[in-house]
């Protein structure tokens, strides 16, 4: 047995009692911050009365549409939209990334040839391709390829607007998606791969207990602004005649002829929901980000909360705040 | 080359570890290894030394199929690594068979290539319970009781990136262990530690050897060589220029290649 102790004791934690004193330094002053806060204060305080106190802005309007019906409805479909068809567009994306970097051809050159298509046409071709695809293939059936057919469903009834809508988004999305998942597996180093096959584990088990969470780290910032992203290409379906948020609004502005106070009910709305996502990005990423670096250091100041609590710092302290 | 003469005086009806003949590797046009013939017993610790670039590290990656050989045979305890000889004809294994090839074999890596998102524990329970079905509880132990054989039983908690490349390397060891294998193989072990920190893998590889471990380990510490191994051979550009007992070796080179590389790191 091994019984021999470690040959190199650790040094005693920082905390041992030394001779020396704490130092107790004066912090470096930064008078530029100061002033830099007045004057971005100024200016803030001058756009928000200008805003505010113009007529024109109509708040009252504002006030009155915030939780109508129809905008409540619209935000519920942009909301629905947005979560489904990125669940299709992230389930699909590592599907195809997967495919992609395995070793077997035939899965790479699909997922290859589904990428390059999915990419090379434009979303707003492919919602209307699935909205019309009764017209161009009345009905869909399972069978013998070139022989006969057991079930066969009526188009129309099988692809209503919303499933239209969801593959439109969810399979344009999967092809982003999957590049970005394929940048998150090769961002990490081929040691490891080569660590959990020495140790007997297949190809899937390493995929899925050592690489996948480790890719995570890199694939979260850039999925976070595909959602964000697609929060706002929702609004595409309107191509096809379905509604969400931003249609919404422009039915109610072509009626009441009041654009600016409806296009300012749909982006505070579009600010909530981007807001209550960057905050579960955050979580997500120092979920993913655990034994990376120093504990809690790296998920700090990455959204706008933040920033507000930076500049909280610098007023109130005026050193060691922003860095 | 006297291939196959290393411990010629253990007794031969023990079937060898590990069995090579005319081993070889290309890389493209490139030949790293160039007919490699060498046996390890059970229970023998053999280290290979060389300079940068004479294949000892691929030899090393094709014993688990890291690599896979280009000519020549190999095999692990008599069964041939990576292939199925049957009809007259190599056949390649499966993926699962070559994993569970691999379960038998640990390796420990220059990098320590340790998970970082796994704790100590975690990386050394990780083989038991995805590969050979563990239950948690049982990993855990097994895991906690390898830490403690490696110096470690304090830092199971821990990540990896809160502890010194020494007791990362030691992980990695404890990692492979996990998995209870008849052959450790070592790829520099200690080359990319602090020189304060070599001693205490050594010291734990010392105590694997003294325990009867299998071990085949690529090395530039000469020191151990001399006291921990009972072979010792030479490679240099994708042969075995000489092998034997590393006294004899070492104190008393009969090839010239030998003398001028052992003059350089010596």
């Amino acid at each position: 047995m091994t019984t021999e102790t470690d040959p190199s004791p650790m040094p005693p934690a920082s905390s041992a009692p030394t001779g020396a004193a704490p130092i107790k330094a004066v912090p470096v002053r930064h008078p530029g911050r100061w002033v830099s806060v007045v004057v971005l204060a100024v200016l803030a305080a001058q756009l928000v009365n200008a805003i505010f106190t113009n007529p024109r802005f109509n708040w009252p309007v504002v006030g009155q549409y915030m939780f109508s019906d129809v905008v409540l409805s619209g935000l519920r479909n942009t909301l629905m939209l947005t979560v489904l068809a990125m669940a299709i567009g992230a389930i699909g994306g590592l599907i195809l990334a997967v495919m992609r970097l395995s070793p077997n051809p035939v899965l790479t050159s699909v997922a290859g040839g589904y990428i390059w298509f999915f990419r090379g046409t434009p979303v707003i071709t492919q919602l209307v391709f699935w909205n019309f695809l009764a017209s161009l293939f009345p009905t869909l059936g399972l069978g013998i390829p070139f022989g006969p057919e057991f079930v066969t469903f009526d188009t129309n009834q099988l692809i209503v607007q919303f499933t239209a809508c969801l593959l439109g988004l969810g399979l344009n999305e999967a092809a982003y998606m999957a590049e970005i998942v394929r940048g998150g597996i090769k961002s990490v180093e081929h040691g490891q791969t080569e660590a959990a096959s020495a140790l007997g584990m297949s190809r899937t088990q390493a995929l899925r207990r050592i690489v996948l969470p480790q890719a995570m780290r890199v694939i979260i910032p850039p999925t976070g602004n595909e959602t964000i992203s697609m929060l706002k290409t929702t609004s595409l379906v309107v191509v096809i005649g379905y509604f969400e948020l931003q249609t919404a609004v422009q039915s109610i502005y072509s009626r009441n002829f009041q654009p600016v106070p409806l296009l300012i009910v749909a982006a505070l709305w579009y600010l909530v929901l981007t807001s209550v996502l960057s905050v579960g990005q955050m979580y997500l990423e120092r979920y993913y980000g655990r034994g990376a670096g120093r504990p809690g250091e790296e998920a700090v100041r990455r959204n706008w909360f933040e920033i507000a609590r930076g500049l909280g710092r610098v007023v109130g302290r005026g050193g060691g705040g922003v860095r | 080359m006297n291939s196959g003469m290393v411990n010629a005086e253990r007794p031969s009806t023990e079937q060898p570890m590990v069995r090579a003949e005319q081993v070889c590797k290309n890389f493209g046009h490139n030949q790293v290894l160039r007919g490699i013939d060498l046996q390890v017993q059970p229970r023998e610790v053999m280290c290979i030394i060389g300079p940068s670039g004479s294949g000892k590290s691929t030899f090393l990656r094709c014993i688990n199929h890291l690599d896979k050989v280009s000519a020549g045979r190999l095999w692990v305890d008599g069964q041939l690594v990576g292939y199925r000889e049957h009809g007259g004809k190599l056949h390649e294994l499966r993926e699962s068979e070559v994993a569970k090839q691999r379960r038998d074999i640990g390796m420990v890596f220059q990098r320590f290539n340790l998970f970082p998102h796994r704790t100590a524990a975690q990386n050394v329970m990780e083989a038991p319970v995805t590969v050979r079905g563990d239950s948690r509880a049982e990993a855990r132990a097994l895991a906690v009781e390898l830490l403690e054989r490696v110096g470690l039983g304090d830092k199971v908690d821990n990540y990896p990136s809160a502890l010194s490349g020494g007791q990362q390397q030691r992980v990695a060891i404890a990692r492979a262990l996990a998995m209870r294998p008849k052959l450790m193989l070592f790829d520099e072990p200690t080359s990319a530690l602090d020189p304060e920190l070599v001693g205490e893998v050594l010291a734990v590889m010392r105590g694997l050897a003294e325990d009867g471990m299998t071990m085949i380990v690529v090395t530039h510490e000469m020191g151990f060589a001399r006291e921990v191994g009972d072979s010792l051979v030479f490679m240099d550009g994708g042969v075995v220029v000489e092998a034997g007992k590393p006294r004899d070796v070492i104190s008393n080179p009969a090839h010239q290649r030998t003398q001028t590389f052992l003059s350089n790191v010596l």
